[in-house]
C-alpha cells in the first residue's frame, strides 16, 4: 500500500502509477493519462433544455489537471477519450479554458484519443487519434472484447465501495486497465456492474482513489443494491 | 346577521335527531367574510361545518362550474372527505358535483375536470400547484368562489403550506372575491396561523368551537416492563391485544415506518384470536393503502397499526381508543391523536401511551403531564422560504408570460412572503431565467426570457412538462419500489429506502406490508421480492419522520430527571434513572453531562445535550469535526432528542475543549460550509428551487440509453468554491440554521449550561447511554480513522481472496 503518492500497477511489462487524483502516471515514459473530463458538460446539459447547473466544472476539471502536469511535469499527455462532452461543447469552451489548456499543451505532447461522446477531431491543437500504442501498451477509449496486449481505457467511470465509502476507482486484472473519470461532473459504474468485471479476468482487483489508496480484490466488491448513489441529473451517458 | 339553514337542510338534520353545532351555525353566519378560521378540536364536526355555507350555496343548482376547492394536507384525507360529503349531498338530493385530484387521479380523469370542472373539487396543495400552472387556469377557476384549507395547523408549519399559500395568492389574482376559509386543531395561537391563510393584509375573523371534554389519557399498564433500549413496543404485544378484543376500533400509531412493520409482524404472530388487524403507512403501495381504507371504513377491521399517514382529521369509523406506541416527541401532535378516538362530540377521547424503552416512560409521563395542564407547543413561523417562490416563478412561466412587477405584488399577499425585498425576489427571478450565476453561462441557453413588452416567458415552452414533473416541496428520501418478482412485472408491495436496500444481499428477508419477503435482486430501479422467505426478518429501515422533541417537552423531562427520587415512575424505570445516577451523574439543565468509556473495541463520548435530535446531530457534526483536529480519529455518531454518542479509535481525555461555547461557535463557522447535513439542505433547496431535476419526462430518458448521475454533493462543492453567494447557497444556509441544523436550539442549550461541563470518564456503557447504541440513523464520518478502518479492512479482504501486491 502506498499513501499519497499513489498505488503501484503492473501491466504487461508497464509499471505504473495509480494517483490518489484519479489520473495515471506512466514514470518510466514520463506520461501522464486521463480518461472522460467532460469538459462542456454544463452547456451541454442548459443547450438541452435541461437545469442551469453551476457553469464552473471545466474550469474546476482543468485546474485539477494543471495541478497535476504542474506537479510532474509529463512529457506527453494522453486523455482517454470523452475529454469534451459533444462536439459542440468543444467549440463553445470558453476562452479562458483555451487558453489554460494551451499553457498545459505548450512544451509537450498531447493525444486526444477520440471518445463515444466527443468523436470528431477537435481544433485545439494535439494529435486525435482513435488508438495510441506506446512501449506495448495500447491506449483507448473503450476496452476491447478480444485485447491482446496490455490496454489502457476509460468510458465506464467505475466506482468502488468498500464498507460503506464509494470512490472513484481503478480497475485491473494485470493486462487490463479501466481508470476512473477524472471529469468534475461525472456520475459513476459500480464495477461489480457485469459491463465491467465482465472485461476482467478471475483475480482482478480495484484500487480505489482517494487520500489512502487501497485495493481490493474485484470479486468482494459487492455491488450496492441502488445503483448510482442519487437518482437525478440522469441522462447523459 | 343569522342566517337560517335552506329547508332540505333542516329536513335533514331533523331526520338525523342532529341540531347544528354553535360553530357550524356561526361559520354560516359569517359566510361572507373574506378570511374566516375555524379552530375546533377533532371530531367537532369541523369539516361539515367549512362546507356548509358551500352547500347551501350550491343547493339552488345555479352555480355554473367550479364554486369550492378543497385544500387538505392529506390524499386519503381529499378521497375520505368525498365520501363524506356524498351521504348528505345525497340524501338532500342536492344538484352538487364533487370530486377530488389528488396524485392518485387518472391522468384522463384530470383533463376531464380542466375541461369541465365540478362544483367541488377536493385537492393537495401540489395538485393545486400544478393547476394553477396550466394556461387555462383562468377558465378554470373562473366561478370558484370559496377555498377551504383543512388541517391548516399541520400546513402552517412546512413549505407544502408555503407552497399553497402562493398558490392562493394566485387564486386570489384571479378572483379578486374569493372568500378563504381555514380549519384548525387546536392551536396554540391562532391569530398566527390565521395570518398566514389570509390575503395580506386583510384581517382574519376567528371561530372557536368548544374544545370539548378532556382527554381519557393514560400509560398502559404491562406485565412485562419495556426493555433498557429500542423501540417498537413488542413487549407490549400481550396487553395491546387485550385492548384491541375490547374495543370497537383501535388505532395503534408508531413514530417511524420501521416501527410499525416489525410492531405488526409480531402482533400477528401473537394474535391467537385472528383479530382483524390492517397496517396503513405512507410506504405502502396505493393499492395496499386503499385496500385497508375500504376495510375500516366498512367496520372490517379491529385495529390498524399506523404511522403519521392516518395522523390528520380522517373520519375512520367508530374508532374508540387510541395506541401510542413511543414516546409522542410533540404535546400538539399527541393531542390530535388521541382526537382520532371517539369522533362523538361530547364524548371524551381515549388513549393510551406505551412508551417503547425505559427511557421513553420518562418522555410519556412528561407528555401526559403538559396534556393535562393544557400546555401545547408554540411554533415559530418563518419567513417564506425562497426555494418554494423559485417554484413558483417556473410554475406561473409554465402558466403564460407573467410581468415581474405584478407578480411581485401578488407574492407579497402571502403572509409568509408579506415581507420579501423585491431584491429577495429579483435574485430568485434570476435565478430561475439564468441560473443566477457569478458567471454569465447561459446568456444562450436562458430558462426565462423577457420579451419586448417586458413579459416573462419560457424560452422552450417544452419545458413546462419537466417543471411540472418535479413540481412540490415534499422531499421523500430517495426511495426504490419494491415489487413481487414474476414474469407479468410484479404486484407492488411498496417502497423502501435506496439505503436500506443497499444493505440488502440476495436471499436476505426485510418486512413489507406486514410480510416478510426475499430480497432477490434489483431491477431497473425495482426491489424484486419473493414469498419465498425463510430467515428471520432484517428489520426494515425506512426513516419515516423524525421528530425532535419540543423544548417544552424537553424542560418537562429535565425536571423529572432532576428529581431526588421517582415515585410517580414504575420500579424499573426508577431504578435504571437511580443506577446512572450511581455510576456515573444525571444530567441537568444547567449543565453539560459528558461520558466517555470504551465499547466494543471503539471508544465512545456521549454529550447529553437535551436540544432536540437536530441540534444534537449538528452539535455531533461539531464534535467530530473538533476531535478530528485532536487526532482522536473520530468514525461516527449518532444523535437522539436527548443526547448524541460519538463512535472513534482514541480515548477522550479532556472534554471542556470540545464544548465550550466560543469553540462550538468557531466550529459551527467553519464546520457549515462543508458537512453532511448541508449537502442534504442543499439537495432538497436545489430540487425544490428547479435547479435539480428529479423526474425526467419519459421520452428524454429513454433517449439517453445506460443512466449516469452525478452527486448533487459535487455541485454544491463546486458553488462553495466558484459562487458562494449564488442564491442557492443563501438559501441552503437560511434553511440549515432552521431546519436540520437547528442551531437557534443549540445556542439555547450553550446560553443554557453556561459552560459548566460534568466530564465522567468510565469503563464502560452507562445505563443512560445504552439505548443510544441500537438507535438508527448513524452519520459515519470521513476521515483519518475511517482511511485506517478501510486500509485494514481492505488488507483483509486481500489476504482471504489469496492476493497480494
Amino acid at each position: 500500500m502506498n499513501v499519497a503518492e499513489g498505488h503501484r500497477i503492473n501491466l504487461g511489462r508497464a509499471v505504473l502509477t495509480a494517483l490518489p487524483q484519479r489520473a495515471l502516471w506512466w514514470a518510466g515514459m514520463r506520461v501522464l493519462v486521463v480518461s472522460d473530463l467532460h469538459l462542456g458538460k454544463s452547456e451541454r446539459m442548459a443547450r438541452r433544455g435541461g437545469s442551469l447547473v453551476p457553469p464552473y466544472e471545466s474550469q474546476e476539471t482543468l485546474a485539477r489537471l494543471a495541478d497535476l502536469i504542474a506537479r510532474w511535469d509529463p512529457l506527453h499527455v494522453v486523455c482517454l477519450g470523452d475529454s469534451f462532452d459533444d462536439n459542440r461543447a468543444a467549440e463553445a469552451l470558453p476562452p479562458e479554458a483555451r487558453t489554460a489548456l494551451s499553457a498545459m499543451m505548450a512544451g509537450r505532447r498531447w493525444t486526444w484519443i477520440l471518445g463515444n461522446h466527443d468523436p470528431g477531431p477537435v481544433a485545439l491543437g494535439g494529435d486525435c487519434t482513435d488508438e495510441l500504442v506506446l512501449d506495448g501498451v495500447v491506449f483507448r477509449h473503450i476496452a476491447a472484447r478480444d485485447a491482446q496486449v496490455a490496454e489502457v481505457s476509460g468510458h465506464y467511470h467505475p466506482k468502488a465501495g468498500v464498507r460503506g465509502s464509494r470512490r472513484a476507482a481503478f480497475v485491473t486484472d494485470g493486462r487490463r486497465l479501466i481508470l476512473p473519470a477524472f471529469g468534475t461532473y461525472t456520475g459513476g459504474l459500480d464495477v461489480s456492474d457485469p459491463a465491467i468485471s465482465g472485461l476482467m479476468a478471475p483475480g482482478a482487483r480495484a484500487i480505489l482513489a482517494g487520500r489512502t489508496m487501497v485495493q481490493v480484490p474485484l470479486a468482494a466488491c459487492t455491488r450496492p443494491a441502488h445503483g448510482p448513489p442519487t437518482r437525478w441529473a440522469r441522462g447523459l451517458g | 346577521m343569522l342566517h337560517a339553514l335552506p329547508d332540505p337542510f333542516l329536513t335533514w338534520f331533523n331526520r338525523r335527531g342532529w341540531t347544528i353545532h354553535p360553530h357550524q351555525q356561526d361559520m354560516l353566519d359569517r359566510a361572507a367574510s373574506p378570511c374566516l378560521l375555524l379552530v375546533a378540536p377533532t371530531g367537532g364536526g369541523k369539516t361539515l361545518a367549512g362546507f356548509l355555507p358551500t352547500l347551501a350555496e350550491l343547493s339552488d343548482g345555479s352555480h355554473a362550474g367550479l364554486h369550492t376547492l378543497y385544500v387538505s394536507p392529506l390524499k386519503a384525507l381529499a378521497a375520505d372527505i368525498k365520501r363524506n360529503l356524498r351521504t348528505p349531498v345525497d340524501e338532500m338530493g342536492l344538484p352538487i358535483r364533487i370530486e377530488d385530484r389528488t396524485g392518485d387521479t387518472t391522468a384522463t380523469a384530470k383533463k376531464r375536470q380542466r375541461a369541465d370542472p365540478p362544483h367541488i373539487l377536493l385537492t393537495t396543495p401540489e395538485s393545486l400547484a400544478l393547476l394553477t400552472s396550466y394556461e387555462d387556469a383562468p377558465r378554470i377557476f373562473a366561478g370558484l368562489e370559496r377555498v377551504i384549507v383543512d388541517e391548516i395547523h399541520a400546513l402552517a408549519e412546512s413549505k407544502r403550506g408555503d407552497q399553497l399559500m402562493l398558490a392562493l395568492a394566485r387564486l386570489s389574482a384571479l378572483r379578486p372575491g374569493l372568500r378563504r376559509v381555514g380549519l384548525s386543531a387546536t392551536v396554540e395561537d391562532p391569530a398566527r396561523i390565521g395570518g398566514l391563510l389570509a390575503r395580506h393584509p386583510d384581517p382574519v375573523e376567528i371561530v372557536h368551537a368548544d374544545p370539548g371534554p378532556a382527554p381519557d389519557i393514560a400509560m398502559l399498564e404491562t406485565a412485562h416492563p419495556p426493555p433498557w433500549a429500542g423501540g417498537g413496543g413488542r413487549y407490549a404485544i400481550p396487553e395491546v391485544l387485550d385492548q384491541v378484543a375490547r374495543h370497537k376500533t383501535t388505532l395503534i400509531f408508531h413514530n417511524t415506518r420501521a416501527q410499525a412493520e416489525i410492531f405488526f409482524h409480531h402482533l400477528w404472530l401473537a394474535n391467537e384470536a385472528s383479530l382483524p388487524i390492517g397496517i396503513h403507512h405512507g410506504s405502502l403501495a396505493r393499492e395496499a393503502r386503499e385496500k385497508v381504507e375500504a376495510a375500516m371504513v366498512a367496520g372490517e377491521l379491529k385495529a390498524i397499526v399506523c404511522t403519521g399517514s392516518l395522523d390528520l382529521g380522517i373520519d375512520w369509523g367508530d374508532v374508540d381508543l387510541v395506541i401510542q406506541v413511543g414516546a409522542p416527541k410533540n404535546v400538539k401532535r399527541l393531542v390530535q391523536r388521541i382526537g382520532r378516538a371517539n369522533h362523538r362530540y361530547n364524548a371524551p377521547s381515549k388513549a393510551l401511551l406505551v412508551p417503547a424503552n425505559r427511557f421513553e416512560i420518562v418522555e410519556c409521563h412528561a407528555a401526559l403531564d403538559a396534556v393535562r395542564a393544557g400546555t401545547l407547543d408554540g411554533d415559530t413561523i418563518l419567513p417564506g422560504p425562497r426555494d418554494v417562490l423559485c417554484q413558483h416563478i417556473l410554475l406561473t412561466a409554465c402558466a403564460g408570460p407573467f410581468d415581474a412587477d405584478a407578480l411581485f405584488a401578488e407574492v407579497r399577499t402571502a403572509g409568509a412572503y408579506a415581507e420579501l425585498t423585491r431584491t429577495a425576489f429579483d435574485a430568485c427571478l434570476d435565478f430561475c431565467a439564468t441560473g443566477g450565476y457569478a458567471l454569465r453561462a447561459y446568456d444562450k441557453w436562458q430558462r426565462l426570457m423577457q420579451r419586448a413588452d417586458g413579459m416573462w416567458h419560457l424560452r422552450d415552452p417544452r419545458a413546462a412538462a419537466a417543471i411540472r414533473m418535479n413540481a412540490g416541496t415534499i422531499m421523500d428520501t430517495d426511495t426504490l419500489k419494491v415489487r413481487l418478482k414474476n414474469r407479468m412485472g410484479g404486484r407492488p408491495l411498496g417502497e423502501v429506502e435506496e439505503a436500506f436496500a443497499a444493505t440488502l444481499t440476495p436471499g436476505d428477508t426485510f418486512l413489507i406490508g406486514g410480510q416478510t419477503v426475499r430480497y432477490e435482486g434489483l431491477r431497473e430501479m425495482t426491489v424484486e421480492v419473493t414469498r419465498r422467505a425463510d430467515r428471520e426478518p432484517k428489520i426494515a429501515t425506512f426513516m419515516g419522520t423524525k421528530f425532535a422533541t419540543s423544548t417544552k417537552l424537553t424542560g418537562r423531562i429535565l425536571e423529572i430527571l432532576a428529581q431526588d427520587t421517582w415515585p410517580d415512575l414504575p420500579e424499573h424505570t426508577a431504578g435504571w434513572l437511580a443506577l446512572q445516577r450511581k455510576v456515573s451523574r444525571m444530567p441537568r439543565a444547567d449543565r453539560l453531562l459528558v461520558e466517555s468509556f470504551p465499547h466494543d473495541g471503539r471508544q465512545h463520548v456521549c454529550a447529553y445535550g437535551f436540544a432536540g435530535r437536530n441540534a444534537q446531530a449538528t452539535l455531533g457534526l461539531i464534535m467530530t469535526q473538533r476531535m478530528e483536529g485532536l487526532g482522536l480519529a473520530p468514525l461516527g455518531f449518532v444523535a437522539t432528542d436527548y443526547a448524541t454518542l460519538v463512535w472513534g479509535l482514541e480515548p477522550l481525555q479532556d472534554a471542556a475543549p470540545l464544548f465550550q461555547a466560543d469553540v462550538l461557535r468557531e466550529g459551527f463557522e467553519t464546520w457549515l460550509a462543508g458537512n453532511a447535513v448541508m449537502k442534504r439542505t442543499f439537495k432538497a433547496s436545489a430540487i425544490i428551487a428547479g435547479l435539480i431535476e428529479r423526474n425526467i419526462p419519459r421520452s428524454a430518458s429513454r433517449k439517453s440509453g445506460r443512466q449516469q448521475t452525478f452527486s448533487s454533493d459535487i455541485l454544491y462543492d463546486t458553488l462553495l468554491k466558484y459562487d458562494p453567494e449564488h442564491l442557492l447557497m443563501q438559501i441552503t444556509r437560511e434553511e440549515a440554521l432552521r431546519g436540520l441544523v437547528d442551531y437557534g436550539r443549540l445556542e439555547e442549550m450553550m446560553a443554557r449550561i453556561g459552560g459548566r461541563i460534568d466530564h465522567v470518564t468510565l469503563d464502560r456503557v452507562t445505563p443512560l447511554a445504552a439505548p443510544l447504541f441500537l438507535e438508527p440513523g448513524r452519520i459515519p464520518i470521513e476521515g483519518e480513522g475511517r482511511e485506517r478502518v478501510i486500509a485494514a479492512e481492505a488488507e483483509i479482504l486481500m489476504a482471504a481472496a489469496g492476493l497480494t501486491l
